[in-house]
Order: C-alpha cells, then sequence, then structure tokens
C-alpha cells in the first residue's frame, strides 16, 4: 500500500507500485486537472508539486510518491485562487489550455524562489511546451504573478465554470457505480 | 438530476420551453437518448444543441457549435448570438454543442443548424451570417412577448441589455421574466433585420478566454478527460512501416499482465485504399491506462514491413530531384514563361526544401467510444464531428441519427483532428469488447503515426527586366501530396493541395508558370496549419527577398512595387474570391511602419519582412534577429493582420502570437524523417517544439481597422513567420536559409 498526502488528504494506492503518479492521479484519484503529454518528462504538462518542488509526474512512479506531500492543480488554490492562477487569467494566457495547468504549477515552484524574476529567469525556469505558442502571454503572466505575489493583491474568488457540457465528471462515474 | 424522459423533441430552429420554464431556441437533438444522460449525468436538458438558453432568473446560456481547439471560436461565435440577442456579455454562459445532424425530407443527412467542424479559417466566416441571425430571433421573440405582455404593438418595444423596454411607459421586463412566454411565440418566417455595425456592443470587443477559470484551475474538460461509465482502457501497437501488417502476434505474456481484459487485433487499410484507421496493429484492452501500457509492452508482434519499409528521407528527396529533371504537370502558365526568362537581362535561379512535419498537439490522440446495438456515443477531441460520425456509420452500420459525437476541448488540433483514424480505432475496439472504450495514444504514438505536412522540394526561377521589376516567374514543386488515399481525387489533381495558383504573384507578374511533380511516400499525409501556404509563403516570400536582394532594392520596397496600386484580383481557391493587392500592401507596410524598418541595426542584427494572403486573412511580420556566439535569437517580432472586422480583437491578437511562436518552433528545429521505412522521430527530444527560451522577448501586433466581413483567424498568422525570420538572417550575416528547419545552418 502506497500512502501519500494529496491535496492535504491522505490517500491510499494499492495498485502497482511503477505506476505513473500521473495515472494514479487521473485515474485512481480522478484529479484530471493533471495532463498526460509525452510520458518522458520533456513537455511539463503533467507537473505537479512533490514536496513543494514542481516535478513531472509522468516520471515518478507510485512507489516514489509514497510518504511524500502531491499538490496539484485542484489543491493550488486555497480560499482564493493561487496568484499564479490569477495572473493566467488576467493575461489570458490560455489558447487551447492543454499545458497551462503544468504552465502554472511549474510557474507557481519557482517563483516563490525567485519572487523578482527576469526575463533571463523565466527563459531558464519556464520550461514547460505549448504548442499553441501563447509564450508572450505566459511571460507577462509570470511577471504579474509575481507583482501579485510582492504586493499581496489578493486573488478575487473565480467561479469554476462548469466542466463542458457532455464530459462526465467525477461525480458522474460515482453515479454509474450506483446504477450498475 | 432530473430526466429527460417525457421532453418531446422536435426538429429545426425552433423555441421552446426549457424544463424550469425559460426561453430555449435552437434545436433538440433527437439523438440523445434518455439512457446516455441518464447513465452519465450529462445535463438532462434536451437542448444541449441549443444556441440560447435563458431561464426564469435571466441567466443566459449560449451554445457554441464549433469545436475550441485553442482558436478561440468557444469566445467569438458565442458573442456573435449575444450581440443580436442583447445581452452583457457578462452575463452569459457558454456550453459545446455536440453534432447537431437531422436527416432532410428526401432522407439525406443534413444539418440540424449550421455546419459544424473546424477547419480552413472558417468558423468565424461560416458562422457570422446565422449565429447573429439566431440571437437576433431570440431577441425577437422576446419582444414579442413583452407585446403581448402589455398589449402593446411590439414596434414601440427596444432592447436594452437583457431587458424589454417600452419607451413611451417606461415599462421594462427581464429576458428571464418573458423566457417562459417568448418559448410559445411562433419563429418568425424570415430572419429579423440585423444590426448595423456601428450599434455593436460585442463584437469588435476585446474579450477573455470563457473557460479561462476552468482551465487554470483544471477543471475545463479535454479528449482525455471525457469517461464513459464502465470503461475499459486500450492502448495500440500500431504497425512502425506504413502500410505494415501483423504477422503474427504472441499475447500470452500481455494477457498475464494484471488489468489486461483482452487483445484485438486491428487491420490497418488496404494499400491505396482511403483509410478508417492509419495502421495495422494490435489493442490491448485493460481497467486502466497504465495496465494497457504494460500490456502492449509485453505483445510478441512480428510485422510483414510492407510496401515502403526501405522509404527514407534521403531517397525522396533524390527521387524528387530525379524527377524534376524532367517535365512535371504545367498546372498555370500565363503568358509565356520560357520566352520572357531566355530573353530577359537578368535572371535568379534557387531551390528550396521544406520537410515533412507532425502536428504534435500537445494533447495525444484520444477518445472515447461506447457502440451499443442501438447506437453509439463517441466523444473526444474532434475536429471534425461529421467526419466522426461518418466513420462510426461506415464501421458499425448504425444509423447516423443514433451516434452522438460530443466535441471536448482539444488540446491543441492545427489539422491533426480532421482525421477521425483514432475514433475509427475506438469504435473498433469497442464492438469487439462491446463496453465504452477509452483509447489513448502515446507521444511516440502521435509523432510516429500522423499525416504529416508534406515535404517538397521546391525550384524557383525569375527574371527581372531592366527596371528590377519581375517580368517572369516559374515555381517547380516536387511532393508528395496532401491527398492521401484520397479514392475521389484524381492522380491529375493531386498537385491542388499543394500549390494555389492564384497565390501572389499571379496577376501582378506576366509570365507566370507553376509545375508539379507529385512523388509517391508511404508517408500518411493532411492538412497541417494553412496547408500548403505554410511551405509556399516561405519559398515565395523568400525569393522575393533574394530578388530584391539581387537588384540592390530595399525588401519591403520591392514587394510594395509588386504588389503595385491597390487592386482586387479574382481568387478561386479557399479564401476566395477575391485577392486584394492593397490589403496585401496594407499589412507590409504596418508592420514595417510599427517595426522601424529602414532604421540601421548593429552588427550581427538582422531585420527581415515577409507577408501573405491566407484564407481570407492578410498577415505580415517584421522579425529581428541577433547572429553571435551562442547563435540565432529572435529578439522581436511585429506583426500586423487584416482580418476584415476583428470579431474579438483579443483573439485576433492571440492568434497572431500563436502564428509566430508556432511558426518560429516549425522553422528553427521541427522535422520529421524516415529511414528504413519508419519514422524517425518519437518524442520531444527529437522533435523539440520550440520552448520559452527562444520565443522573442517582444511582441506587438496591430490590427488593420477593416470595413470587410471578418475573416478566419486560426490560420492566416503562421505562414509569414518562417520567411521573416529567415530574411532577417540573411539582413544579419549573409547566410540565405533555403532549407527547413533552420538547424545549425546559421
Amino acid at each position: 500500500m502506497i500512502t501519500f498526502t494529496l491535496n492535504g488528504q491522505t490517500y491510499k494506492f494499492d495498485g502497482d507500485g511503477d505506476t505513473p503518479l500521473l495515472w494514479v492521479l487521473r485515474e485512481h484519484a480522478q484529479l484530471q486537472g493533471t495532463k498526460f503529454g509525452c510520458g518522458a518528462g520533456l513537455c511539463g504538462a503533467c507537473t505537479v508539486h512533490i514536496d513543494g518542488r514542481a516535478q513531472r509526474s509522468c516520471i515518478v512512479s507510485a512507489a516514489a510518491a509514497d510518504g511524500k506531500q502531491v499538490t496539484t492543480i485542484e489543491g493550488l488554490a486555497g480560499a482564493n485562487l493561487h496568484p499564479v492562477q490569477q495572473a493566467w487569467i488576467e493575461e489570458d494566457v490560455s489558447q487551447c489550455g492543454y499545458c497551462q495547468v503544468g504552465q502554472i504549477m511549474n510557474a507557481a515552484d519557482w517563483l516563490q524562489r525567485i519572487p523578482n524574476p527576469s526575463d533571463a529567469d523565466i527563459e531558464k525556469h519556464q520550461t514547460n511546451l505549448c504548442r499553441c505558442g501563447t509564450y508572450a502571454r505566459v511571460r507577462k503572466a509570470i511577471y504579474r504573478a509575481a507583482e501579485i505575489q510582492r504586493t499581496g493583491a489578493v486573488a478575487e474568488v473565480m467561479p469554476i465554470a462548469p466542466a463542458v457540457a457532455g464530459i462526465s465528471q467525477t461525480e458522474s462515474l460515482g453515479e454509474a457505480g450506483e446504477n450498475t | 438530476m432530473s430526466t429527460t424522459a417525457g421532453i418531446k423533441r422536435r426538429r429545426f430552429l425552433q423555441s421552446t420551453a426549457t424544463l424550469g420554464g425559460g426561453l430555449m431556441l435552437g434545436i433538440s437533438l433527437p439523438s440523445l437518448n434518455a439512457r446516455q444522460a441518464e447513465a452519465t449525468g450529462m445535463p438532462s436538458e434536451p437542448g444541449l444543441g441549443y444556441f440560447v438558453r435563458i431561464e426564469p432568473d435571466g441567466s443566459v446560456v449560449i451554445g457554441s457549435p464549433q469545436p475550441e481547439m485553442g482558436q478561440g471560436v468557444k469566445t467569438s461565435l458565442p458573442m456573435l448570438i449575444a450581440e443580436e440577442l442583447d445581452v452583457n456579455w457578462s452575463d452569459v454562459t457558454v456550453e459545446q454543442m455536440p453534432l447537431g445532424l437531422t436527416r432532410d425530407a428526401d432522407g439525406n443527412m443534413a444539418w440540424l443548424h449550421v455546419g459544424q467542424g473546424a477547419g480552413g479559417s472558417n468558423s468565424v466566416v461560416s458562422s457570422w451570417q446565422p449565429l447573429r441571425e439566431a440571437g437576433a430571433t431570440a431577441r425577437h421573440l422576446l419582444i414579442e412577448a413583452a407585446a403581448q405582455r402589455w398589449q402593446v404593438d411590439a414596434q414601440q418595444l427596444h432592447t436594452e441589455p437583457g431587458v424589454v423596454v417600452h419607451g413611451a411607459s417606461g415599462r421594462r421586463l427581464g429576458y428571464g421574466e418573458l423566457a417562459g412566454k417568448a418559448s410559445t411565440i411562433a419563429l418568425p418566417a424570415q430572419p429579423p433585420a440585423l444590426k448595423n455595425s456601428k450599434d455593436f456592443r460585442i463584437i469588435g470587443t476585446p474579450q477573455k478566454v470563457v473557460d479561462a477559470a476552468a482551465i487554470v484551475t483544471g477543471q475545463a474538460g479535454y479528449g482525455i478527460d471525457a469517461q464513459l461509465p464502465g470503461q475499459v482502457y486500450a492502448m495500440i501497437e500500431r504497425c512502425p512501416w506504413h502500410d505494415g501488417t501483423v504477422a503474427s502476434v504472441d499475447d500470452k505474456a500481455a494477457r498475464s499482465v494484471p488489468g489486461v481484459i483482452d487483445i484485438v487485433p486491428i487491420e490497418g487499410p488496404k494499400p491505396g485504399e482511403p483509410y478508417t484507421v492509419l495502421a495495422s496493429g494490435v489493442a490491448v484492452v485493460a481497467d486502466s491506462t497504465w495496465a494497457a501500457i504494460k500490456g502492449r509492452r509485453a505483445l510478441q508482434i512480428k510485422w510483414n514491413k510492407g510496401p515502403h519499409a526501405t522509404e527514407s528521407s534521403s531517397g525522396l528527396r533524390h527521387q524528387m530531384e530525379t524527377a524534376m529533371q524532367g517535365q512535371g504537370q504545367v498546372v498555370l502558365d500565363d503568358g509565356n514563361f520560357k520566352d520572357a526568362f531566355d530573353s530577359a537581362p537578368r535572371t535568379l535561379q534557387a531551390e528550396y526544401f521544406v520537410p515533412y512535419a507532425s502536428h504534435a498537439p500537445l494533447e495525444p490522440q484520444c477518445c472515447v467510444v461506447d457502440v451499443r446495438e442501438d447506437g453509439a456515443d463517441v466523444i473526444g477531441p474532434i475536429q471534425m464531428p461529421s467526419g466522426a460520425s461518418r466513420m462510426v456509420n461506415r464501421l458499425t452500420g448504425l444509423d447516423r441519427l443514433s451516434i452522438n459525437v460530443q466535441m471536448t476541448r482539444l488540446g491543441g488540433g492545427f489539422g491533426r483532428r480532421l482525421s477521425v483514424d483514432y475514433v475509427a480505432e475506438a469504435t473498433l475496439i469497442s464492438m469487439a469488447v462491446k463496453r465504452p472504450v477509452k483509447l489513448q495514444w502515446t507521444r511516440e504514438d502521435d509523432l510516429k503515426h500522423d499525416f504529416y505536412r508534406p515535404c517538397g522540394l521546391h525550384q524557383m526561377s525569375a527574371a527581372t527586366d531592366k527596371s528590377g521589376h519581375i517580368s517572369a516567374w516559374q515555381h517547380r514543386l516536387a511532393s508528395p501530396s496532401k491527398y492521401y488515399r484520397r479514392a475521389n481525387v484524381a492522380a491529375q489533381d493531386q498537385w491542388k493541395a499543394e500549390l494555389y495558383p492564384d497565390d501572389l504573384p499571379r496577376n501582378l507578374v506576366p509570365n507566370v508558370q507553376l509545375e508539379y511533380f507529385s512523388m509517391q511516400s508511404g508517408a500518411p499525409r493532411g492538412s497541417w496549419r494553412a496547408p500548403a501556404h505554410y511551405a509556399n509563403a516561405f519559398v515565395v516570400q523568400s525569393f522575393i527577398d533574394e530578388l530584391a536582394h539581387q537588384q540592390g532594392i530595399d525588401p519591403l520596397q520591392y514587394q510594395l512595387a509588386l504588389l503595385g496600386e491597390p487592386r482586387e484580383y479574382k481568387y478561386e481557391q479557399h479564401g476566395g474570391p477575391i485577392y486584394d493587392s492593397g490589403r496585401a500592401a496594407g499589412v507590409l507596410k504596418l508592420a514595417a511602419v510599427k517595426a522601424d524598418w529602414g532604421e540601421p541595426l548593429p552588427r550581427g542584427r538582422g531585420r527581415g519582412i515577409a507577408g501573405h494572403f491566407t484564407f481570407g486573412g492578410y498577415a505580415a511580420f517584421v522579425v529581428d534577429v541577433s547572429i553571435d556566439g551562442d547563435g540565432l535569437r529572435v529578439d522581436r517580432v511585429i506583426g500586423a493582420v487584416d482580418c476584415g472586422l476583428a470579431v474579438n480583437p483579443n483573439h485576433v491578437i492571440a492568434q497572431m502570437e500563436s502564428g509566430i511562436h508556432d511558426g518560429l518552433s516549425s522553422a528553427l528545429r521541427l522535422e520529421i524523417t524516415m529511414q528504413d521505412g519508419q519514422i524517425e522521430q518519437d518524442n520531444f527530444h527529437n522533435y523539440p517544439l520550440a520552448s520559452l527560451a527562444d520565443a522573442p522577448r517582444i511582441v506587438e501586433n496591430y490590427i488593420v481597422d477593416s470595413p470587410h466581413p471578418p475573416a478566419g483567424m486560426g490560420e492566416p498568422p503562421i505562414s509569414p513567420l518562417a520567411p521573416a525570420l529567415t530574411n532577417a538572417i540573411f539582413a544579419a550575416n549573409g547566410k540565405r536559409i533555403r532549407a527547413l528547419p533552420i538547424g545549425n545552418q546559421v
């Protein structure tokens, strides 16, 4: 049995220890915000925080997460959105949006250590790939997030839009379980 | 949770009551069956097919008919409806509509309301009229409802956002209060008159992504997030040789992997015939994705390598060169190129190459399909939902009205998901295991089994007269056409996907000849963002730059002289019917002015310009580069676009930024190559998308204030980037890049 803290709650996984954490999160814990892009730690779409540091969960095994603190995008915000999430909305970064969760998780980590980044810092640390080409706005949003962090501007609570129509989310699995 | 039972489903544009007693304008979907809604917990209103839903509490939900893959249509299309409906944009929520089909009086399949599918930068263009009419119709019904309520003539009423107003008495009723009544009123025989553009309050204003909050919190649903109750997970090991087949499979070890449920052979298309799936292979079905991956790894497969086992990129290039020593298919012959070229005082010839490229959307292909006896559900990142519907119908024989196709957000498309091979695969597996199947591709699968952007060898020849003007132009192209396995495309029409005759410099140069050499390759080909415009803009805009330098004339001035006086020319390919040389010149001039074109630069830096017309939109970039011991650095890109009326200027700019970065990515390092019949690239280490470290620190884009109707923005911005970049490299160090990717040529 593998046990780790997932978004502040104890989570137990009794499957294969070599299952990549990504798939544990997505299919077992039903936290689907973390995305699969390459399976090789190259694109960063699957970035989560493990013991507070950004890591690419497609190349971290479940066994390696045993005893660790894991935070996913679902656990990043507190009562308010995280400054990086807020900045991402304000700069309207997303196009297809698929990579943005990983971008956000990555920036949220290193911005803690480099609170006043330069262009060179951003280019060095924000290595997540975006196929749509949102890099200009990613750059702007990181500057804005840093500013929000510095000035302590409180993010307004953003209403979270319902999931895209037609996609059954976690709760529908529950219903299915009841039906079957 | 309420149920759909008892809801009467009708067809065609109509108004009806919502379950809550509001107004629903649009279409209920007869094909959405109650079973699915009950089983999956999907919204139980029948109105996934609506355009407009107004509830008694005044909430307004607008349906977006086209797939959202980053191009912004889920924001811009509902803006069209909201404008004419006359509501505050901030009061609107947007939902994705599924595929809507119906059967017409003759029994043929027809769109339920509007054509659906995103390609050719066509969504805004095709939606511009019908979606505004849908909004205006809903507003009309609300006004009629108020007129009946107040017993006044509707002519005396007007609307303010969300409210119908009787000016004479000052009475006001919110849309929510009128919605129930409005749902009982007959539709007008003709669409109501639409607003004058000067009265627009939403169209033309910068709006943000409607799903922004869902995206940044991880709640936005993509194909990979789709689920159906009882689903199993599938992966496919596909033959690494194009058109190869499975000789034998030993699946004993795979079946013994914990969690593996079944092994399903997948038969590829016969050589030359239209594809369903892309490749032969063996599917592993399991109770989790990881179990499917492990089972797949345990398969022992012997392959028949098939007819393309010796193909290589160098061999294909050699075949192109050999073919081009002969005579190709002349597909355009204005004037007399040969005589003009032979008698010209000055000529120039150059050869360019553009490689195969993969789409590599960041979300690998995936799809959930449930095939039952009574119908099928298809949920996935689908660019062409009707294609998915046809594919499932072809494989299952199910009535198309019983096939529900739902488009999730797409984690990128770029043309890859115009093809529905992954839908076919999931369908075949679901048919075999008789359960809902969630098929997942890996990145390796995605790069090795794509419909690649065709590679091509371009031979350019031009002659100039005494004043430097181009008097003769020849473009010879050898490529395997994008028309891959198209049964309805004749051999002599293969060129039509690769050369667009009405592109510049047609009509601007008296003697123009285009010649095509159709090459054979086992690699599947398909539409890659802006299809042939990508390669042709690179080649044409580079060659014009070469000609300018040969004449010693500033490249911008040279191209403006070529474009001449503003004039409309006939343009018969997609994006026509007009090519306006004045608009083409306009974006070049705007970008140049904003970029201080002509100002001297320090040594080691260079500035290049290029523009192109793609699918109704005109875009141009000025790129600044530095070249030093560290190599090439793109410092700045200034862009200008004329897309007609910019429905959402914010996302017009976003698409320009997308064109810059995607164009840069493709130009810098991306190529797909083949050796011994296999694709050599398999993940982002050897198909290295540009990262933020490659991105210019300064990016500015400008929109021409244009009186023309809107053009789509998904594709126009990409094509001019590569030539603007390579022209800048030439300006910096005199090195002419004639083959993409740039790689280490600098």
